[in-house]
């Protein structure tokens, strides 16, 4: 029974369309500032380049909290610790491969 | 041993009442984990271009031949297809199959603007003199870019028969886990976009 | 048009080699052979609905095992080829060409259709049942992986004797693998029958990944999991984040044979480093991927056959999962000579001495559970004996290697030839077989004979020595792998062919396990009590050869090894026996379209290998047809009834 309430508050918990629409200008406004950055350059190249990586990197959070409801499902929640640990290799092979390849070009 | 023999009674019925539920949250897991390794093929695809990114073997540069107003425009469509995707699933939540089915309908009309968008820019760069074989970085632009159109393209597949299967058949707790995740792929698609957008063009033009 | 049709066959098929004349006429009458006994017994019926549909984990890893068997021998053939040519110096046995395929062949296959399906047949022939669980999370999913694995197997295989086989080594490395260097389909062969069964492996990575983290019997903590299961959650974590990269670089290669693209070409931009970059991260953890799972085999053997629990789950547990980990950030090791700078090889050479420790840790936990033990020189426990030894010698070549200065001396030498056998063979065959021999019984309802196992055991251990210790010392004689042939002048004669006797002594060991088999079948000892190792954990308190459904009531989990529990309160009379409730149970449905997605696989596969856009576009229509139709499919599920249940056990000889 007890499981039974659970489902659910776990079924409402899905969002609302308030937390929707925050998610969505959120990601509209974090993409038009890097746009403007690039457009009209503020700082320097690297200095852009490092801002307009972590507004892509926020706007992923973004989706995964607003859109994608990471903060849900039941406990352990195994699919954000394959996603983390997925995201460290992926920053491996991408690191890696520059550094690695950067004697080369 | 009465109270264990019980317990058993009701765990059975218990079972029968939960058993498709619980079976279907774990193809969402599945799922979950099929995009943590598609995050790593699209990694892979990143990485290649960023080795790549600046080998144009005397051959046209990024920003030469890159239009902006098309990829902005085409950021935005996917980035409200990813929102109305949401809106899918309040609809769904609110168990309303037909504004369900409706919000579907928008979300793969803007993924097939987006697509459409996406085959002109080529069929542009192509007439530019920049295809596959001009150079690795064109080489990495094209597998990148259009490995993720091909996803959006197999997405938009994906949600017609999804949307025929709601129709037939309304709300299940497997068309639930369907529409479930179908919305979790277009979400991640918007993401690889994002970065896409960044790396590839708006680092491209700079 | 008889010319042309003439024409056509000459480069269609591989021509002008009587060896390959021979094995095209075997094929032939293989087929002929098989067809004809089906036919004739009427067995096309049974073939399809209870085989080439199935959907039980059990039956699909018995597919597995027998595949890999076959690739085996096809690997092994391979071998001792070679040996052969090398036997001697400047000996004309075979031709550098057909050296070549022969050494790319003998590589890919003995990693990737036979090794990995050899992993898969043990995954799917004991989790689920160590687990308390009645199938994988996915059935149906696991049947495509099976097909994809063999469609792509035999696609690989085909090369042999049409289009011609790869013989740019079992990586392929660019620019070697171009199309200027090696033109013609082979090439294409070795990436697309990788592709298709690499998309295999993936699926079951999350398949057993999923199937561990959510299936296991109620009480079963995943601290209380038996080790062999820890392992394969290890090597699947591997998989997934490792097997994309596979798919990602050889699509790679491919567009740059097929569209022109110029990723890893000598001109345009392009960096064949690169891909020896791309390729070693998934390669080097692929051989994590097949060795752990191995350790977990000896963890279950060695606890079963000392009679003691195992020394130091916890730390066993930590080990197995630390390398999952720590094997993503040791890749350049395999490339130390290319030229990078010197921050990299420090790093990568640190890393990889650091995998040495878990390593370590385990062959300690091996043996101290042994301390002390009363040890029962079965079959699998013998391999496991002989395991210790053999990978600590290959270990420690390893750090050798791993010292980046000293690399620069072994890189691509016969030292670095017998190192990595000796890690493979002694850790994963060694350790495959030992899983083999241990779960035989539950699968099959009998023993292997002892004594046939015992003349294959002697032979492949003396063999395998004789084989690969003369080439570390043809190694730092200055012999390189991939030679194939030498001169008089250069010394190197004996040892080579004391290494050629060791190769053929392995082999004739491969010859008497196969005889164990076949005898085994009609004389082995029957296994009447599903428990005929005395062990330790779940699938083995269950009838042997297990049922379809696997556990006619779900077993309730206490303790780690939990069978051993019970059999202990049962003997000391502390068991509290509760009231059998039987259920209906609830089994996936056969189906037939994991085999027609995988032809249709097979037939995009073909046409893509031959550049025949028409036909690659015909098999991929059909795969998503088949998903499409997958999707619309409902009623995949059934309920087994009791009735049905309690008839199955009482012929098994357990009465409820």
């Amino acid at each position: 029974m007890a499981n039974h309430t659970n489902h659910n508050s776990h079924a409402e918990s899905h969002g609302s369309l308030k937390s929707y629409v925050i998610g969505f200008i959120l990601s509209i406004v974090l993409t038009i500032i890097p746009l403007v950055l690039v457009m009209n350059p503020l700082f320097s190249k690297a200095g852009t380049i490092i801002a307009i990586m972590i507004m892509a990197v926020l706007q992923f959070v973004i989706q995964l909290f607003f859109f994608m409801h990471i903060r849900e499902g039941e406990k352990p929640r195994w699919n954000v610790q394959t996603l983390v640990l997925g995201l460290v290799i992926v920053l491996t092979i991408v690191a890696g491969s520059i550094w690695i390849m950067a004697f080369n070009v | 041993m009465q109270q264990v023999a019980n317990n058993h009674e009701h765990g059975h019925a218990h079972d029968h009442e939960h058993g498709h539920e619980d079976h279907e949250q774990l193809k969402v897991l599945g799922f979950w984990i099929f995009l943590v390794t598609d995050c790593i093929l699209f990694g892979s695809l990143f990485a290649t271009y960023a080795v790549l990114m600046h080998s144009y073997a005397g051959g046209p540069t990024g920003k030469e031949l890159f239009e902006l107003p098309g990829v902005i425009a085409s950021t935005f469509i996917l980035l409200t297809s990813s929102f109305t995707s949401g809106l899918a699933i309040l609809a769904m939540n609110k168990g309303k199959v037909k504004e369900l089915i409706g919000w579907l309908v928008v979300t793969a009309l803007l993924g097939l603007s987006f697509i459409g968008l996406e085959i002109s820019e080529f069929t542009h760069l192509v007439h530019e003199g920049a295809t596959m074989s001009t150079s690795a970085f064109w080489s990495a632009f094209f597998t990148l870019v259009g490995t993720h159109g091909v996803h959006v393209s197999v997405g938009l597949f994906w949600m017609v028969a999804i949307m025929m299967q709601l129709r037939r058949r309304g709300l299940t707790p497997v068309t639930r886990r369907k529409v479930t995740t179908l919305s979790l792929y277009w979400h991640f698609l918007d993401v690889v976009w994002i970065f896409l957008f960044t790396v590839v063009y708006l680092m491209g033009v700079m | 048009m008889w010319e042309s049709l003439k024409e056509f066959a000459s480069w269609f098929f591989v021509t002008g080699d009587p060896l390959i004349y021979g094995a095209m006429v075997s094929i032939a009458l293989t087929m002929v052979a098989i067809v004809f006994v089906l036919t004739k017994y009427k067995k096309w019926g049974w073939l399809w609905r209870e085989w080439l549909t199935t959907v039980d984990h059990k039956r699909i890893g018995i597919m597995y095992l027998i595949a890999s068997l076959l690739m085996l021998f096809r690997g092994g053939v391979d071998a001792l080829l070679m040996r052969v040519q090398l036997a001697f110096p400047n000996l004309e046995f075979l031709h550098s060409d057909h050296y070549n395929a022969i050494f790319t062949t003998h590589g890919t296959i003995m990693i990737l259709f036979m090794a990995m399906p050899m992993m898969f047949g043990l995954f799917n022939m004991v989790v689920p049942l160590q687990l308390g669980a009645r199938d994988v999370a996915y059935p149906f999913l696991n049947a495509v992986s099976f097909w994809l694995f063999m469609f792509g197997a035999m696609l690989f295989n085909l090369s042999f004797v049409i289009g011609g086989s790869p013989d740019a080594g079992w990586l392929s490395y660019p620019p070697l693998s171009q199309n200027d260097f090696s033109p013609g389909p082979g090439q294409n062969f070795w990436i697309w029958g990788i592709q298709i069964s690499g998309i295999g492996s993936l699926a079951t990575g999350i398949n057993f990944i999923v199937t561990i983290l959510k299936m296991r019997a109620p009480g079963m903590k995943l601290m209380k999991m038996p080790m062999f299961s820890w392992s394969v959650f290890s090597s699947c974590v591997m998989i997934i984040l490792a097997f994309p990269i596979l798919t990602v670089t050889i699509a790679l290669l491919y567009l740059d044979r097929f569209a022109g693209a110029h990723f890893f070409t000598m001109d345009g931009g392009g960096n064949p480093m690169m891909y020896l970059n791309l390729i070693w991260m998934w390669g080097h953890p692929e051989v994590y991927i097949v060795v752990v799972p191995a350790f977990g085999i000896f963890s279950e053997v060695v606890a079963t056959f000392a009679k003691k629990k195992l020394f130091g789950y916890t730390s066993m547990v930590a080990a197995v999962m630390g390398i999952a980990i720590l094997s993503f950030f040791t890749w350049a090791h395999h490339f130390f000579t290319m030229g990078t700078s010197a921050n990299v090889i420090a790093f990568f050479a640190i890393t990889t001495m650091l995998i040495a420790i878990p390593t370590g840790v385990k062959i300690f936990n091996w043996l101290f559970t042994m301390y002390r033990g009363k040890i029962s020189f079965k079959q699998p426990m013998m391999w496991t004996i002989a395991f210790i030894p053999c990978f600590v010698v290959g270990g420690a070549t390893g750090v050798m290697l791993s010292v980046a200065p000293a690399d620069y001396q072994y890189h691509n030498s016969y030292f670095l030839i017998a190192h990595f056998h000796q890690v493979l063979i002694g850790g994963v065959v060694f350790g495959y077989l030992a899983g083999i021999y241990y779960w035989w019984p539950k699968l099959f309802g009998f023993k292997l004979d002892e004594k046939l196992g015992a003349w294959g055991f002697w032979l492949w251990n003396i063999g395998f020595y004789v084989c690969f210790m003369p080439q570390y010392a043809l190694g730092f004689m200055g012999m390189t792998r991939r030679y194939y042939t030498y001169g008089w002048d250069l010394g190197w004669e004996p040892l080579n062919l004391v290494s050629t006797v060791g190769a053929f002594l392995m082999g004739a060991g491969f010859v008497f396990q196969v005889w164990q088999i076949t005898y085994s079948i009609k004389h082995g000892e029957r296994d009447t009590t599903g428990d005929p190792w005395n062990g330790r954990t779940l699938e083995w308190s269950i009838p042997s050869p297990a049922p379809f459904y696997n556990f006619a009531v779900v077993p309730q989990v206490k303790e780690l090894d939990d069978f051993w529990r019970v059999k202990e309160e049962k003997a000391n009379g502390t068991y509290k026996e509760e009231p059998v409730h039987l259920e209906p149970i609830h089994m996936p449905k056969n189906s037939g379209l994991p085999f027609i997605m995988s032809v249709c696989w097979f037939i995009a596969g073909f046409g893509f290998v031959w550049e025949w856009t028409w036909m690659a576009v015909i098999g991929m229509v059909g795969v998503a047809l088949v998903m499409w139709a997958r999707s619309f499919q409902y009623d995949t599920d059934y309920y087994v009834p009791v009735d049905e249940v309690r008839r199955t056990e009482a012929s098994l000889g357990r009465v409820y």
